[in-house]
């Protein structure tokens, strides 16, 4: 099958790549352009470990195809610290051990980001809502909740 | 932990007492936590190797069919495809035995079926190619004409006379005579006289409770990259619990010496004991060595529900007598599992830790592991106990509603205490249940009012704990800092943990230490990360080679100072005279002695490498109420408490962190997850649409409490943690959906269509 020509931008720059129609934008991500940062946990849109944002949107990456990213903005985990210095959801989910494996975590920071970004303030059952399609075996989620509202606000006061 | 590693732990008397702890006990951030919030750290879908090709794997879909003929011509045909295999290109070596004394051959056949697929997801072969998309086609290209057979999915149907035989001979010489085929091991235990002790009770309840199969559920896919050469020599690079037993067991399916091939673990994205055995790794292996190139295999979910993990389903009848005091006067259980088509239900452990927490004059315990048209079972976090946990205390529960005793007291006054015969044997050393149920009735949680439709239910639980083969090794660089190699993947923030112990012996900070999980080729053997062992036995070794350092470190200072060395002692990071005879010297820090190591004698590194079996056991006790919605028959969890001796907590956070874990899955385990089997024999939920675990919105906070009764078999205290958490919640969670339903829930899980069943039989209608 041919390939399909896409440019893109992630994090911030220009990505080009070819790409098979049949390979959704988790594998681009992950096998084509190396940002293996994004994780596949089911490839069916259950888990919520590849999320990522599509022009500002959260998604998951293994339900758009490649080809979809074609002009458009995508942000991953790769993205979420702006320098050398980590996000302020970084730092909490480190803090309040709100990883145990840290497989999901990638997603759930992506999530969480985007979360913040629409509301500033949750309560512990929007985090929870809003999580829903994150899921984690590991921690219960307890510690994960209570990163999040760290974090927001700890940003509500910086703002 | 597998089945034949259990063995009765002896205790030891290696606690230092009143040690006054600088590190142990504290919170830093964990070492590769930055690695683990940016997307960096590399787990086991995330290497690639130059020249890689892309396996996929054909899976039976019939439960039970005699393979006729496998046709791989066409496959082979397609462009880009490189190399197919299926079972002739494995070892032809390994024999089948009964039960399992034939464990090789049952991973073997396993990884790859032989003349018959055993169960819906049984490999059959398998593809390398070009790209992921080619192989995946390929496979659809390989013809196999199957012959299809009866099949059993059912523990107590596969027990029956008329039960289709999975595979005859594979019971083994602890199997009475008379019982079915598929019935492949026994196992009894316990005790007094039941009968007795039944007819001194004021009250004796019976009655019989079935849990079914449920997952690791690990949101990583098993995944691998392997290299294996035409000379026999090969790299694979893998997410799993325990590299070394993947080593051994790829080197005997694949006729290699075990040596030649290294394992690396990647990072692991979960494992709760399905990580602890091997599934594509030999098939990725025996890919790249036809192909000549690197393969990398990576399972779809789908695969991972239908092929892998998970837990044995189980069918048990519990008796117990009861005095109007609360005394348990005997108790009695037979516990039937089914592990798959193969020996392995863990239905020992289910017998043995039945009654495990209570004080027992008379008990007696029966296990039957059976074989089934389903996928292996693996081990999944303390194999067994949980479900007998849920049999035992929901007739424990029962026992206390009729006789109207509180069911913590009840707990209490028949909790195993220090030198308490345990119901599976040997003697207890000093264990914390009593502490646990102490603090459990003394918790805000346990005399807090419910709301109407709640109910509370209350359960303790038993896991042995595990030791295990060890090897850590710890080298000192020129500024003073350490390195730590440890050979236990690191699952949940164990390399926190170690450098915590290294911290504290060698008195410098947690941050000026390292700590590495090395590959096979890098460190002597490690057991599996299962078990709870990890902060058991790798912290040990770790104090251990800590010291030995140490004693090193004293040694070079004696040297320079021209003093004995037993005139030195370490504290705080210094080398210090122990006192006015033995000199007056300036304390030396670690570096200095560090720094001209190389003029001094050379390197200081310590080692460790024993196989520690002071492994504490561990009880917990679990308060939990939940609401139940008549219309509906959903249940949710509103409150929840942990309580569980840790021996030591470590690092507190991870440990409450693994408390958590437990009971959210075990809520799960409860409430929602099951395997489903459809008439022909077909999985029917193999994804996390259908297969549900708790998310986030289904969960409230989880309170942790934990309780510290230090054990003698280790340094510092230490129990494992990682198990016990699940072994209550399946039992406390049924006490209070059948509180707050008002009907006894025997069997798990309590989906909404079971309970509205339960609350229709009840009403009559
Ligand atoms: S991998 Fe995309 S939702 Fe699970
Ligand atoms: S930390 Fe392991 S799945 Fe979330």
């Amino acid at each position: 099958m041919s390939k399909i020509h896409v440019s893109t931008t992630i994090n911030g720059d220009t990505a080009e790549f070819l790409c098979d129609p049949r390979e959704t934008l988790l594998d681009v991500l992950r096998d084509r352009l190396g940002l293996t940062g994004a994780k596949e946990g089911c490839g069916t849109g259950d888990c919520g470990a590849c999320s990522v944002t599509l022009d500002g949107r959260l998604v998951c990456s293994c339900l758009v195809l490649g080809a979809e990213a074609e002009g458009r903005e995508i942000a991953t985990v790769e993205g979420i610290a702006p320098g050398e210095e980590l996000h302020p959801l970084q730092r909490k989910f480190i803090e309040h051990a709100a990883l145990q494996c840290g497989i999901c975590t990638p997603g759930i920071l992506v999530a969480a980001k985007a979360l913040l970004e629409k509301n500033p303030d949750p309560t512990e059952t929007e985090v929870r809502y809003w999580l829903a399609g994150n899921l984690c075996r590991c921690t219960g989620y307890d510690k994960i909740i209570r990163a999040v509202m760290d974090a927001a606000a700890e940003m509500r006061e910086a703002a | 932990m597998a089945l034949d590693e259990y063995k009765p732990q002896k205790g030891g008397d290696e606690l230092e007492q009143g040690h006054a702890f600088k590190y142990v006990g504290t919170r830093p951030d964990r070492p590769d936590g930055t690695d683990k919030v940016t997307g960096r750290a590399r787990f086991g879908a995330d290497i690639t190797a130059p020249g890689m090709l892309h396996g996929a794997i054909l899976r039976s879909p019939h439960a039970h069919a005699r393979i006729v003929s496998i046709d791989t011509a066409k496959a082979e045909a397609l462009d880009g495809v490189k190399a197919v295999v299926t079972r002739a290109d494995f070892s032809d070596a390994i024999q089948p035995a009964p039960g399992m004394a034939g464990e090789m051959w049952n991973v073997l056949e396993n990884v790859m079926a032989g003349d018959k697929a055993l169960y819906d997801g049984h490999a059959i072969a398998a593809v390398a190619a070009t790209s992921a998309l080619t192989a995946r086609d390929a496979v659809k290209l390989i013809e196999v004409t199957y012959e299809v057979l009866p099949h059993v999915t059912d523990v107590d149907a596969a027990m029956a006379d008329d039960a289709p035989v999975i595979r005859d001979g594979t019971a083994d010489k602890s199997v009475p005579p008379g019982l079915h085929p598929n019935v492949v091991r026994y196992h009894q235990s316990g005790h007094g006289d039941v009968a007795t002790g039944f007819a001194e009770a004021d009250l004796v309840i019976e009655d019989s409770f079935t849990t079914e199969a449920t997952h690791q559920g690990y949101i990583e896919p098993h995944a691998c990259l392997g290299i294996l050469g035409g000379d026999g020599k090969g790299e694979l690079w893998c997410c799993t619990q325990g590299h070394w037993n993947v080593q051994k067991i790829c080197a005997a399916l694949l006729d290699l010496e075990t040596s030649q091939l290294r394992v690396t673990a990647s990072e692991i994205g979960g494992g709760f004991g399905g990580k602890t055995t091997v599934f594509i790794e030999p098939v990725a292996l025996a890919l790249s060595r036809k192909a000549n190139k690197p393969v990398k295999l990576v399972m779809s979910r789908a695969e991972v529900f239908r092929a892998t993990g998970p837990t044995a389903s189980t069918s048990m009848d519990i008796k117990i007598g009861m005095n109007k005091d609360g005394t348990i006067t005997a108790a009695q259980g037979v516990f039937r599992a089914q592990g798959g088509a193969f020996p392995g239900a863990p239905m020992e452990f289910t017998a043995m830790c039945a009654f495990a927490p209570y004080n027992l004059a008379n008990v007696h315990q029966v296990g039957y592991d059976v074989m089934t048209n389903r996928p292996k079972q693996a081990a999944y976090r303390a194999p067994g106990s949980p479900m007998a946990a849920f049999a035992v205390e929901s007739v424990i529960d029962e026992l206390c509603n009729q006789l109207g005793l509180d069911p913590l007291e009840v707990r209490l006054k028949n909790a195993s205490r220090e030198g308490t015969r345990a119901s599976y044997g040997p003697k207890f050393q000093r264990i914390g249940l009593v502490e646990t149920i102490e603090a459990a009735m003394a918790h805000p949680h346990y005399s807090a009012p419910l709301e109407p439709g709640q109910g509370r239910g209350i359960s303790c639980g038993f896991w042995f704990n595990h030791g295990g083969e060890t090897s850590v090794t710890l080298a000192l660089s020129e500024d003073g800092s350490a390195q730590i190699m440890v050979g236990t993947p690191d699952i949940g923030g164990s390399r926190s943990s170690m450098a915590l112990m290294a911290a504290e012996v060698l008195g410098i900070p947690y941050e000026n230490i390292r700590v590495t999980v090395a590959d096979t080729a890098s460190l002597g053997y490690n057991e599996v990360s299962h078990g709870s062992r990890v902060t058991y036995a790798s912290g040990l070794a770790t104090i251990k080679a800590a010291e030995a350092a140490v004693r090193e470190l004293c040694r070079r200072a004696a040297a320079k100072w021209g003093i004995e060395e037993d005139a030195v002692y370490w504290e705080d990071g210094y080398a210090k005279p122990s006192g006015p005879n033995a000199g007056d010297f300036e304390p030396l820090h670690i570096s200095k002695i560090t720094r001209r190591m190389g003029a001094t004698g050379g390197p200081i590194n310590g080692h460790f490498e024993a196989t520690p079996e002071g492994a504490g056991v561990s009880f917990a006790t679990h308060i939990v109420d939940a609401e139940v919605d008549p219309e509906t028959g959903s249940t949710k969890v509103v409150r929840y408490t942990v309580v569980q001796d840790a021996g030591k907590a470590i690092h507190p956070t991870y440990v409450e962190g693994q408390f958590q874990g437990g009971a959210a899955q075990g809520i799960g385990w409860a409430l929602n997850e099951e395997y489903i089997y459809g008439a022909d024999g077909r999985l029917q939920n193999a994804g996390f649409l259908d297969y549900r675990i708790p998310v986030a919105s289904d969960l409230p906070m989880i309170d942790t409490v934990i309780v510290e009764v230090p054990n003698p078999g280790h340094p510092y205290g230490v129990r494992g943690v990682g198990e016990t958490s699940i072994c209550p919640p399946l039992a406390a969670i049924a006490n209070a959906v059948s509180a707050a339903a008002g009907v006894r829930m025997r069997n798990l899980p309590m989906s909404p269509p079971r309970i509205l069943a339960a609350l229709e039989e009840q009403s009559g209608g």
